[in-house]
């Protein structure tokens, strides 16, 4: 018998379907320079207003207003510009690559270039990021070479990854890019451990890792903000909310209750809400969380609002899921198009450099795409078939070589 | 019962099994990672929540302990939970919860409490999908007493055995081929992709019906020697023994646990010889338990040493997927080896 204390099982579901109107009031923005900007020295119990704050500092008019517009020196605006650009021509080409059945897998990160290309270009080269698979503008910005991304995508014989690795799931230690893999969530705390280590020998190298919005349900990114809070780790814990994880919307991962960023709050630590398609306010968040970490205060949790603008990957087709008109909807526009016009405000950028650059490194990526298929794609080349026993341990062990053998590799 | 047949994928005929079962019985649940709205990653609930509603098939957080956890806790209420792991190589956050709660419940408590859930699962290589999505870990489970593992190798088994698995009173982990999903595989790679229709196995009927868990089927009938498999190697298997020349009796285990130890018995001590094939890693994998019962109990009827064909000792690799995973050839060298004794 139902009486009227009886529960109902509640289930979330998004503003809008295929067909629907989409609606994105619940972010509950603010306008550029509105929020409060703290000393970075303020307790983290003071600061538990900041989550459900929003960080953004490029206003309507393209000019930096408010406590937190940085202090950047056109030329590095610049330079962040061009490998947010080199990152949306690489992945719209690559993509297409896909199609034309030369990698297996591929995905795009557009309409989140902002956050990994601001970060890569602020933190050292002593620092490491352990990243997504949605963060290649961090290898972007610091010229990671193109041809070493398109014979990993490739498989071919001069992959740098041996083969070993799904398409995008890279490696780059001298980048600052911790080895990826496909598993979500499971090396964030990998991050609060390399910090901890570097506290431990009285380094100064700091971590940063991503999640996405859908990742933070794992508890690897409970156990991690845990570690990171008891130990006070030099640490940067950043989640890309693009609003959805595959056909999931951010409200399976508990954002219809309350911010990601308020995470923090129970844990004592800052929680920062910031504008992801904003360069800037990418950048001053990050500086402050490094300034922060840098005087030995420990981690900081910043959530990046953006958009998955893109399917999810190439095995995706977002229109099944979501209004096919929805990235048009999403109230914080175009990354590349907002420091853009930034530039162009500012009177160091114009049209036709855009137009001139865009060319460039459209040239860029295609002389690098033909130099990875003259090695081959995949299928057509790939690393000796040896190379799969490499690697399991440090020297291996008896089966391997009877196995290595048996193959006759 | 079980109605008009037709042709169907094995993911129609898991869908089939999933929708019979939601109209069937109300404390069916389907839920799990992109498994509402969207129907699942590989379609096999594609239209169940449309149908059934909002709260009998839905979406859950990225969190598979979170999802094997309540998926127990709803079972322990008395409903029967079928999750969906996106890909078996993501239940690893969800061990605990499979092998100290799931497979303990009803032990530990004696009897008062239980976990009649089903967590269905794809496994498995042959897609390029490199390491994450590839694995057969299904040694990880048999070696955890009081877990169930099921593996299909055809639509109708799919069905029959997925409706068993929810109505099993056990907990029960549903590996499905994700290569075989849309046709069968023989293990050659150049050849022309196959679909299901016109198999005989694919001739699905619409309604209920089971395929009891712990039954093995003999696929072929052969008479010098036995070959063990399951999943997608039950294709490859066929092949390779075609390719053998030799008259091997295949047998589908269809089930690792329970195990059908009389189907496997009954055919080695008329064969002699016994040739294991699975796509999982070689070392401590299922492999090493069936060559030791099949010693145990056969070894006066062996006329040749046991042999296993199984992926190498090293993680999946993704551009050498095709040297890795076991192929007809390898099989065919096994048999002609196990003859030769
Ligand atoms: C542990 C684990 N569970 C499930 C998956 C399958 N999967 C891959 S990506 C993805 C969605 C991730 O969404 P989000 O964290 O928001 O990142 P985004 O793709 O939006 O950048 C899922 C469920 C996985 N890779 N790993
Ligand atoms: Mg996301």
């Amino acid at each position: 018998m139902r009486n009227d204390r009886s529960f109902s099982l509640h289930i979330p579901e998004p503003s809008a379907r295929p067909g629907g109107t989409p609606d994105f009031s619940h972010l509950h923005l603010e306008p550029a320079g509105a929020a409060r900007r703290p000393v970075a020295e303020t307790p983290g119990l003071e600061m538990r207003d900041m989550p459900y704050r929003f960080i953004r500092v490029l206003d309507e008019a393209h000019e930096a207003v408010g406590p937190w517009a940085p202090r950047i020196e056109p030329d590095m605006l610049l330079r962040g510009l061009r490998a947010m650009m080199l990152t949306r021509i690489f992945d719209d080409r690559l993509f297409r690559a896909h199609r034309q059945g030369k990698t297996s897998f591929y995905m795009k990160s557009t309409g989140e270039e902002a956050i990994p290309v601001a970060q890569s270009l602020l933190l050292g080269a002593r620092d490491m990021c352990f990243p997504t698979y949605r963060v290649l503008g961090w290898l972007m910005a610091r010229n990671y070479p193109l041809i070493d991304l398109v014979n990993q995508i490739f498989s071919n014989e001069a992959d740098p990854l041996r083969g070993r690795q799904l398409p995008i799931l890279y490696s780059a230690r001298d980048y600052g890019f911790y080895s990826l893999s496909g598993n979500l969530g499971s090396r964030m705390s990998h991050a609060v451990g390399w910090a901890m280590a570097s506290a431990y020998k009285g380094d100064d190298s700091l971590a940063l890792a991503y999640v996405g919005d859908g990742t933070t349900a794992e508890g690897d990114f409970h156990e991690a903000l845990t570690f990171a809070s008891v130990y006070r780790a030099p640490v940067l814990l950043c989640i890309t909310n693009n609003q959805w994880a595959i056909s999931s919307f951010s409200g399976f991962a508990g954002a219809q209750e309350a911010p990601l960023a308020s995470r923090a709050i129970g844990f004592g630590l800052p929680g920062l809400r910031v504008d992801g398609n904003d360069f800037l306010a990418v950048w001053a968040a990050t500086q402050w969380a490094v300034e922060r970490a840098r005087a030995n205060l420990g981690p900081t949790l910043i959530e990046f609002v953006t958009y998955r603008v893109a399917g999810h990957s190439t095995s995706d087709d977002p229109t099944k899921y979501r209004p096919g008109d929805e990235a048009n909807h999403f109230p914080l526009g175009d990354p590349v198009e907002r420091l853009k016009q930034h530039l162009i405000a500012l009177g160091v950028w114009d049209e036709a450099r855009h137009a001139a650059l865009t060319e460039e490194l459209d040239q860029a990526v295609r002389a690098a795409v033909k130099q990875g298929e003259a090695v081959g794609t995949l299928g057509e080349s790939k690393p000796p078939v040896r190379e799969m026993f490499e690697h399991v341990f440090a020297t291996p062990d008896w089966r391997l070589i009877e196995q290595r053998r048996e193959l006759g590799v | 019962m079980a109605g008009e047949t037709r042709s169907m994928t094995m993911i129609q005929a898991i869908n089939s099994a999933l929708d019979v079962m939601l109209a069937r019985d109300p404390d069916v649940l389907v839920f799990g990672e992109d498994v509402g709205y969207f129907g699942g990653v590989f379609r096999a609930t594609e239209g169940l929540q449309a149908k059934h509603g909002l709260t009998r098939c839905f979406d859950t957080p990225i969190a598979e302990g979170g999802i094997i956890g309540c998926a127990i806790g709803m079972g322990a209420y008395g409903l029967r939970p079928v999750a969906e792991i996106q890909f078996v190589d993501y239940i690893l956050p969800a061990y605990d919860q499979l092998v100290s709660e799931a497979a303990r419940l009803r032990y530990r408590s004696g009897g008062e409490f239980s976990a009649p859930i089903t967590v269905r699962s794809p496994y498995g290589g042959g897609i390029f999908g490199g390491q994450t999505h590839s694995q057969s870990p299904e040694a990880l489970f048999a070696h955890v007493t009081g877990l169930k593992t099921i593996i299909p190798s055809n639509p109708y088994d799919a069905k029959g055995l997925l409706i068993a698995s929810i109505e099993d009173y056990d907990p029960v982990i549903f590996m499905e081929p994700k290569r075989i999903y849309n046709g069968p595989f023989n293990g050659r790679h150049g050849e022309q992709l196959r679909n299901w229709a016109g198999e005989p196995t694919a001739q699905v009927p619409e309604g209920h019906y089971t395929v009891p868990l712990g039954k093995a089927v003999i696929v072929r009938a052969g008479k010098d020697a036995t070959v063990l498999a399951y999943g997608t190697m039950v294709h490859v298997a066929m092949a390779g023994i075609e390719e053998s020349g030799v008259d091997a009796e295949l047998i589908d285990l269809r089930s690792i646990v329970p195990l059908d130890i009389e189907a496997i018995t009954a055919s080695v001590a008329k064969t002699g010889r016994c040739v294991i094939l699975h796509e999982a890693t070689r070392f401590a994998g299922f492999g090493g338990e069936l060559s030791a019962l099949v010693q145990e109990r056969c070894f006066w009827a062996l006329k040749a040493p046991i042999a296993r064909v199984a992926g190498w000792d090293t993680p999946y690799p993704h551009a050498f997927e095709m040297d890795y995973l076991p192929g007809p050839g390898r099989l065919a060298a096994a048999l002609a080896r196990v003859m030769e004794d």
